[in-house]
């Protein structure tokens, strides 16, 4: 009996990993032949290394205030101007981005995590657990995300961590209801079928049969969260709700910005087109993963 | 038919049931400290207190409080707002018009528009139009919405003068604030409409339509359109749950006096019976909507009624 299902399942279980490894790397041909994709990761990256590097991008501290050189116009000495406390713009652009970064790519890895995990034991026990599971997702889909997240940090305070939390808690539904419905038509394949015949775990068939099997619908829904997570992050801020000041964040720049638009239009200006870059890359990205992946997967 | 409604709105109701009880929750024991102390204000005397939490019924064990909440709930009693001393429901009825307009507005407009956007891009796919078209519309779609009010105020309002920056008293109020949300609504009505009649048309039924010989605008009116629209019917009534409530950014920015601007107003406050109102009014009108969605998708696709 050993002997009869020993290279059965080696077949069986080498056989999924080849496709999966040969689905990926056409999936990333497709994707670097595809120019707005390869943009997209170009302004991305670009964003995230001055993120990273602002301190030696610019000579200007983000915080330091100079009362002198108030509401500067944009000049070669400022690039993007000042604004009412006299602060560099270009200098705050540059670190604001840490925190929507942070919060962007946090909130999506939690949620990610959390959506993932209830969705696959939904999709793969199915039943009363499954039941239980999606109504709970159905129940905080029903809330509309800025609301609940604006109701969220609301009553918990807005420290970083809650800011992620609260983003992270209304985005689970998206990822659950995704990898549930690919689970579901996962665990009838054959080779899932034969890795329970063997005897194999629950958590073995779901982290190394399913999950790879259903991850790239995943991977494109979590880069498209990516740009949503960061747009909320910063409304949050925008509406007063985010990371206390003065820390440079876009969102509350362009907040700030709002009371001057009349005399120093640069404050707002400059913050909106470095969260509308990002967000566009992601956007283009993620598209470009869509399409690379299989043009019908997301629709 | 008539089943798939009644299946549906058999969901609903106990969904209903849930996001009401969770709000009843979440604000009594959520909530570091005491209500009635949070509503008497730092200066209070022990008193005052005490006789506030009896007019709230605060004394009283968590389930009776929770029953008394949810009949009170059914006959519209959500209480009076901590800030307004008036009565939640009605504060909410007299933000919603505001809030209802420009979702309406916006909806029509930005729907109505996206999909000639997606039906132009789709047929002339491949050339200049489409791919210049589909770059304004991924920019239009990944604007902030914050942004783009702030730019439109800045370039219509601060430059050229042609429109009020703030506030709710003309028409010529609502034209700023129901572009910005319908650039976005042109933008993702438009992308969606166009990949999905792609799609239609490579499918049999319209080869067949074609093969009869048909004219290629009776293949597209007749044929084409109908199966296109069920993704965009699903959108567009995200879209309506969503500006109901989520309209919060673009009524600040603009002054208007809205449910979103009231939500806001009464989280900045603590006022927690105004806080419970509308996100409970926002919740319920999300899975109204939905609802209507789904009863709407039996008129579209006609495969729905067997299942």
């Amino acid at each position: 009996m050993d002997n009869k299902t020993k290279p059965i399942q080696l077949q069986e279980e080498t056989e999924p990993q080849r496709m999966e490894r040969g689905a990926y790397s056409r999936m990333l041909d497709e994707l670097i032949s595809n120019r707005a994709a390869v943009l997209g990761v170009f302004i991305l990256v670009a964003f995230i290394l001055f993120a990273i590097f602002a301190e030696s991008i610019t000579p200007y501290d983000p915080i330091q205030r100079d009362a002198r050189g108030r509401l500067a116009e944009p000049t070669i000495e400022h690039p993007f101007g000042t604004d009412s406390l006299g602060r560099d713009i270009l200098a705050r652009v540059l670190y604001g981005g840490r925190v929507s970064i942070i919060i962007g790519f946090s909130a999506i890895i939690v949620a990610g995590v959390a959506g993932i995990g209830l969705g696959l034991i939904a999709g793969y026990f199915g039943g009363t657990l499954d039941n239980a599971i999606m109504r709970v997702m159905d129940v905080i889909l029903a809330f509309p995300g800025l609301i609940l997240a604006i109701w969220l940090v609301a009553i918990f305070g807005s420290s970083l961590g809650n800011l992620i939390l609260a983003i992270a808690f209304f985005n689970i539904p998206t990822f659950a209801r995704l990898s549930r419905g690919s689970t579901l038509s996962a665990r009838e394949m054959d080779y899932v079928i034969a890795a329970q015949s063997m005897g194999a775990s629950p958590i073995q068939i779901l982290w190394k049969h399913i999950l790879p099997a259903v991850s790239g619908p995943l991977i494109v829904l979590a880069t498209l969260s990516v740009s949503g997570a960061i747009v909320t992050g910063a409304s949050l801020s925008f509406l007063g709700l985010g990371i206390d000041p003065p820390t440079p964040e876009w969102g509350s720049m362009l907040a700030d910005g709002r009371g001057y638009l009349r005399n120093a239009w640069w404050i707002a200006f400059f913050p909106g087109i470095a969260i509308t870059l990002v967000v566009v890359a992601l956007n283009l990205l993620g598209d470009g993963l869509r399409d690379a992946l299989d043009p019908r997967v997301l629709q | 038919m008539t089943k798939h409604i009644l299946r549906r709105i058999a969901v609903a109701i106990p969904l209903i049931l849930t996001i009401v009880t969770l709000v009843f929750l979440m604000l009594r024991l959520g909530l570091p400290g005491d209500p009635a102390q949070l509503l008497a204000g730092d200066r209070a005397t022990p008193e005052l207190i005490e006789q506030i939490r009896k007019n709230l019924g605060l004394d009283r064990p968590i389930h009776e409080q929770y029953l008394i909440f949810l009949r009170d709930a059914m006959q519209g009693d959500l209480g009076d707002s901590s800030t307004f001393r008036q009565p939640v429901i009605e504060l909410i009825g007299s933000a919603f018009p505001f809030t209802a307009i420009i979702t309406f507005l916006t909806v029509v407009i930005g729907t109505f528009l996206g999909i000639v956007v997606g039906i132009v891009t789709a047929l002339w796919r491949k050339t200049l139009l489409d791919n210049v078209t589909m770059v304004v519309v991924i920019f239009f779609y990944s604007i902030p919405t914050f942004w783009m009010g702030l730019m439109l105020i800045l370039i219509f309002s601060v430059q050229l003068r042609w429109l009020p920056v703030q506030g709710s008293g003309t028409w010529q109020h609502f034209v700023l604030p129901v572009a910005t949300l319908s650039l976005n609504q042109v933008a993702l009505i438009g992308r969606l409409t166009r990949n999905s009649l792609i799609e239609t048309m490579n499918m049999d039924f319209i080869r067949t339509a074609r093969a009869k010989g048909l004219r290629q605008r009776d293949v597209l009116i007749r044929h084409a359109l109908k199966n296109t629209l069920i993704p965009v019917v699903t959108v567009t009534g995200i879209s309506v749950g969503a500006l109901l409530g989520g309209a919060v950014i673009t009524e600040t920015i603009f002054g208007l006096p809205g449910v979103g601007r009231l939500a806001i107003q009464a989280i900045n406050n603590r006022d927690y019976p105004m806080i419970q109102g509308t996100v409970m009014l926002v919740a319920i009108s999300f899975v109204f909507v939905n609802l209507i969605v789904d009863i709407l998708y039996v008129y579209i696709d006609p495969r729905i009624r067997h299942i």
